[in-house]
Parts: structure tokens; C-alpha cells; sequence
């Protein structure tokens, strides 16, 4: 069966790398086409990668506290585009200081992802999710 | 006899430029009118009636090779998925291959998207679209569009390879020509423009020589191998990175101002010089060339002048805005006129200046700063200029103008836009004997040759330090 295509990267401002290249790494080996934006990633540039790509999902990191703004509306962009319905998550530390992990991921899911992880989320269970959801188990 | 007779159908001029390629020199030149409607031959045999008294002796040439620009030049049109991704790859391409873009279209071409090409009337389409193994659905759509173009336009394809073989088959199974290629960009962020150039170029060869009535001039010429654009960009190529047996000079940036246009050429790969900037955006071609439609010193010249702001020119050219605007307006009415005092050369130098700084400051890269919890971050997109340590000036205005090195200062790095990624200290060049697209072509077949005229012909006008001739 044809690899998945995912989208990876860290939005907004902020330059974190070393994670997003453990990710990468890790979710290649699990049988993932991967494309890694890097960081400092907009909206925009997650959005059109996963139009040329034709992806399955995107995977979006935040590590710098700020995620929430930076996240805000990319789901709308993803309908926009035709993409309403791609898998959408979000990892990394999303927001600054200790704050309710339920609410937290609520809000996250109100604004459109599909999974949303707290801090120290193994790359294994992100990827377990991915092929539950892609409908990959079971293979 | 060891000559070669190198030929530019240009747009307005046909130039014929003879190199001795045993002495590895330029033996002649000369130009007449293009002639397109009698068929470029007549004007042909015009500019090498004129060489016959500058050459002394028969012209019998050991290669005869053409480049050309006539009859609109290479017309294209490039089709992607996003914009500022598969879209503007192909627009990469397009231009490297010497094209004179017409227009760009993403994402699903509508019907009006195809009225609109068919009146616009490309010589080639180059369809692009998708990554590899990515998004195939906008292009196989796109093929079943261009198949209904009531247009014999050959097709290039160069985007999802998984969806290249149905998308050949939609194309000529509808009648059209179509030739598959690379993708120009096989993966987000990487920008593969040579394959696509390369077939652009065949096609031009096999079919659109034929269809310009340049076949014509096949009793006097082996072949009528690229378009002009391509052959300079050539020049450069050779130029910067040499050839086995003689090195080149390094990375380098041609400015072209002409009447209605102004290239510019950089051949350099344009790495970030600071360290702690982020490269973002699609990369660029090591060769790259980028089309200024609306800056030149003649057609375009009230352009520049909307572009560069009435201060700026007045400043430069020396004279009040009314006597300014009144020459500009006068100036875009008379493509052939020639400055005939030294009010009139001193303005052609105002709006080549302009011109070609506004040319580059649009090719070369950008900084921009970024601010974030984690301080200020400095992003570059396009290319970082400021280290290519030589410009070469060319086009008619820059060539004959007393003092080129005011015309070309105007591209350097500068305080006041300090952004914007120029050159920083570079000598400064003339094409002197206006050759460089002769160069490129005789590249093709004699490429030490053509290397070691070249470094001959070039004038320095100016140094690293920036020391140029005294003037405005």
C-alpha cells in the first residue's frame, strides 16, 4: 500500500528544531512519507504543503508557549483549501505555565484538531494514533 | 579561416558578431533592422553586408549560430497547483529558459483561464502540479483543459511524475503536443528547474524556430539554438564557474537595461552571509533570471519614472520635474532615439540607474526580521547577494554610455534599503562590445574559447572599493 503523506513542523515564531527533527526521524521509520517544514512555519506554508502533497495529515508543533495564537484558524484554512477534512494534530508545550491539561485540549478541539498532546508525548504514541485514525491497523 | 559568426535576431536590431577563434578575439561586428515580416534573412544579409569591408576578406565561417528575440521572443504561459509554490517553480523555469512569461495560473483553470491563454497565445505551455506522489487531481484536470484549447501549442509537463503518464495521454490524445519532463518541484522546498529548461529549449529547437519563420534562414545559418535571454544567462554561467581548463571569476549578477525591459542574470547560490538567519521560501536557481516588463529607458520610460518617484529622477538627471516628465514622454514615443547632448545623456543615465536598481533590488533576496518570545529572528527569502563581488552592465544604454559606472552604482547594497540583499562591494563590468549573448551561444561549441574572449572583451569601470569614475 502507498505511503501516507504527513505534513510536519513548528509554527509561529518559534525555533525549537531538535524535536521536530526526532519526530521526523521517528515517524519515517514507522512508514510515513514525511514532509518536515522545519520551523518557523506559518499557517500558510502547513496549509500549502498540504495541498502540493496531496497529504493525509498535519502534524503541528508548538514548543514556546504560544501555540493557541499561532493554531487559531488554521482549520478554516484547511476547509478553505479543500481540506476540511485532513487529520490535524498538535503537540509540544501549548501553553505557558500549568493550566488544566482537559481545558487546554479542549480548546484546542474547538478550534479544530483532531489530537491534541501534552508535554513529553512520545513520538510511539502519536504514531499509533496516525495509523488508528488513517485506518492503517491492522496491516 | 578560423571565424565564427555569431547572430542575434533581436526584437528591433538583428546584431552579427564575428569571433576569430584562433586568436580568441572579437574580429567584427555590426547590426541592421530586423526584418520579421520580409523574413528575418533579408535583414540578416543586410548586417553581414555590412561586415564584408570591417573583415577584409571572404566571410567564410567555420560556425554560424543564431539566438533570437524576434517576433515577440519565447512566449509562455505556466500552469501550477499553489501559487507560491508548484506555480512559481514553473514561472522559475520558464524564465530560466529564456521566456518571456505571459502569464501564471494556479490551482483549476477555469473556462475564462482558457479564453484568456488562447488569447494571449503562448508559443509553449508549461504545465506543472502536485509533488511527486503528491496531489494529482488539479493537474489531470489542468490536462483536460489545455486539451480543449482550440491552440496547436506544445505542451511541456513537468509536475506530479505519479500522474505524468495519464496526463501525456489526455494532451495527444486530444492532438497536442506534449513532451513530459521533471518535476520542477519534485518536493516542497526544492526547486528543480534544469529538465524543465532543457525541454523548453528542445521544443523552441524542433518547433517554434519553424513557427517564428526563422527556418529560413537555414541556408545561412547551422542553427538557431535559444532564445537570447537563455544565451546570456549562458554567458554568465560560463563566466562565473568557468570551464576545464580555465576557471571562471566567480560569482556574478548581469544587469540588461533596455528600452522596454531590464533583466538581471545572478549566477551565485546566494547562502545567507550572517549567521543565525533562517532561509525560508522556495529556493532559487544557482542561475537565475528574473524580467523587469515595466522598467526601460525608452517604451518603459515613464514606468520608471512612477516606479523611482519624481524626486529621485529629477535629482539624478539634473533638471526640474515638468522638463522630465515632458522628455520622458517624449523619449517613450522615440524607441531609436539616441542622446544628442549632454542633458539627454545624463537622463539616459538617471533612468538606466533607476532602472537597474530597482531591477535588482526586485531579483535579489530580502531580510526580515522577525520577533518572537525568544528575541529577534532574521529571515532571508530569495538570495543573499551582498557577497558576489562582480556586476557586469550591458544593453545599448549601459554600453554606449561616457560613464556606465554612475548607471551601475545604483545596484549596490545601500544604508538606505539595507534589506534588501544586493551586491556590496563588487567591481563593476561593461559588456563593452556588446557580445555577451554572442558569448553564450558560442559557448555551446567552443566554450574555452568562448570564455577567454569573454574575459578579453569585459571592461572594469570600477573597483571592489567601490572607486568609480567621478560624475553624477
Amino acid at each position: 500500500m502507498e505511503k501516507k503523506t504527513l505534513v510536519l513542523g513548528v509554527i509561529g515564531s518559534d525555533v525549537h528544531a531538535i524535536g521536530n527533527k526526532i519526530l521526523e526521524v521517528a515517524l519515517r521509520e514507522a512508514g510515513f512519507n514525511v514532509v518536515n517544514l522545519g520551523v518557523l512555519v506559518s499557517q500558510k506554508e502547513f496549509v500549502e504543503a498540504a495541498v502540493e502533497t496531496g497529504a493525509s495529515a498535519i502534524l503541528v508543533s508548538s514548543l514556546y508557549g504560544h501555540g493557541e495564537i499561532d493554531c487559531r484558524g488554521l482549520r478554516e484554512k484547511l476547509v478553505e483549501v479543500g481540506l476540511g477534512d485532513i487529520l490535524l494534530y498538535v503537540g509540544g508545550y501549548l501553553v505557558v505555565g500549568k493550566q488544566d491539561w482537559e481545558l487546554v485540549e479542549a480548546r484546542f478541539k474547538e478550534m479544530g484538531f483532531d489530537r491534541v498532546y501534552p508535554p513529553k508525548t512520545l513520538p510511539e504514541e502519536a504514531i499509533a494514533d496516525l495509523r488508528h485514525d488513517l485506518g492503517l491497523t491492522g496491516e | 579561416m578560423n571565424l565564427a559568426l555569431l547572430i542575434d535576431f533581436g526584437s528591433t536590431f538583428t546584431k552579427v558578431v564575428v569571433i576569430d577563434l584562433r586568436r580568441e578575439e572579437v574580429a567584427a561586428t555590426a547590426k541592421a533592422p530586423t526584418t520579421v515580416a520580409e523574413g528575418v534573412n533579408v535583414g540578416l544579409k543586410e548586417a553581414l553586408a555590412m561586415l564584408q569591408p570591417k573583415l577584409g576578406k571572404s566571410c567564410d565561417f567555420k560556425l554560424r549560430l543564431a539566438c533570437s528575440s524576434a517576433a515577440g521572443g519565447l512566449k509562455m504561459v505556466a500552469v501550477g497547483l499553489v501559487k507560491d509554490l508548484t506555480a512559481e517553480a514553473a514561472r522559475r523555469a520558464a524564465l530560466g529558459a529564456g521566456a518571456r512569461v505571459l502569464d501564471v495560473f494556479s490551482y483549476e483553470l477555469t473556462a475564462r483561464d482558457r479564453l484568456r491563454i488562447q488569447e494571449l497565445g503562448p508559443d509553449i505551455i508549461l504545465l506543472a502540479g502536485g509533488t511527486d506522489g503528491g496531489n494529482k487531481e488539479v493537474i489531470l484536470y489542468n490536462a483536460r483543459q489545455l486539451a480543449r484549447l482550440e491552440l496547436d501549442v506544445p505542451v511541456v509537463v513537468a509536475g506530479n511524475r505519479a500522474a505524468a503518464d495519464e496526463v501525456y495521454r489526455i494532451l495527444t490524445g486530444a492532438g497536442k503536443e506534449a513532451v513530459c519532463t521533471e518535476n520542477v518541484m519534485p518536493e516542497v522546498g526544492q526547486l528543480n528547474v534544469e529538465s524543465a529548461r532543457k525541454a523548453i529549449r528542445q521544443v523552441f529547437l524542433e518547433r517554434i524556430v519553424a513557427a517564428k519563420g526563422l527556418t529560413s534562414v537555414e541556408e545561412l545559418v547551422d542553427g538557431v539554438l535559444m532564445p537570447t535571454p537563455a544565451a546570456v544567462l549562458e554567458a554568465g554561467k560560463l563566466l562565473a564557474t568557468g570551464v576545464k581548463g580555465e576557471v571562471g571569476i566567480g560569482e556574478l549578477a548581469i544587469v540588461d537595461v533596455g528600452g522596454a525591459t531590464t533583466d538581471v542574470h545572478s549566477v551565485a547560490k546566494g547562502l545567507p552571509s550572517g549567521s543565525g538567519v533562517t532561509v525560508r521560501g522556495l529556493p532559487e536557481p544557482f542561475a537565475k533570471r528574473t524580467v523587469e516588463g515595466d522598467l526601460g529607458v525608452r517604451y518603459n520610460a515613464p514606468s520608471v519614472l512612477e516606479a523611482a518617484g519624481v524626486a529621485k529622477l529629477t535629482k539624478l538627471a539634473g533638471v526640474g520635474e515638468e522638463e522630465v516628465r515632458a522628455k520622458i514622454s517624449m523619449l517613450a514615443e522615440n524607441p531609436a532615439y539616441l542622446p544628442l547632448n549632454p542633458q539627454d545623456a545624463r537622463l539616459d543615465r538617471a533612468l538606466a540607474g533607476a532602472a537597474a536598481e530597482l531591477a535588482m533590488v526586485r531579483h535579489a533576496g530580502k531580510y526580515e526580521v522577525v520577533y518572537s518570545p525568544m528575541g529577534s529572528l532574521t529571515i532571508q527569502r530569495g538570495k543573499d547577494l551582498t557577497g558576489v563581488k562582480t556586476v557586469i552592465g550591458t544593453g545599448g544604454v549601459v554600453v554606449n554610455s561616457d560613464n556606465p559606472a554612475a548607471i551601475l552604482k545604483g545596484v549596490m547594497y545601500s544604508a538606505e534599503r539595507p534589506y534588501s540583499l544586493c551586491p556590496k562591494e563588487p567591481q563593476l563590468l561593461v559588456d563593452a562590445e556588446y557580445i555577451l549573448a554572442a558569448v553564450g551561444l558560442l559557448a555551446e561549441r567552443e566554450p574555452l574559447v568562448a570564455l577567454h574572449v569573454l574575459k578579453k572583451s569585459l571592461r572594469l569601470i570600477g573597483d571592489r572599493e567601490g572607486n568609480v569614475s567621478a560624475g553624477d
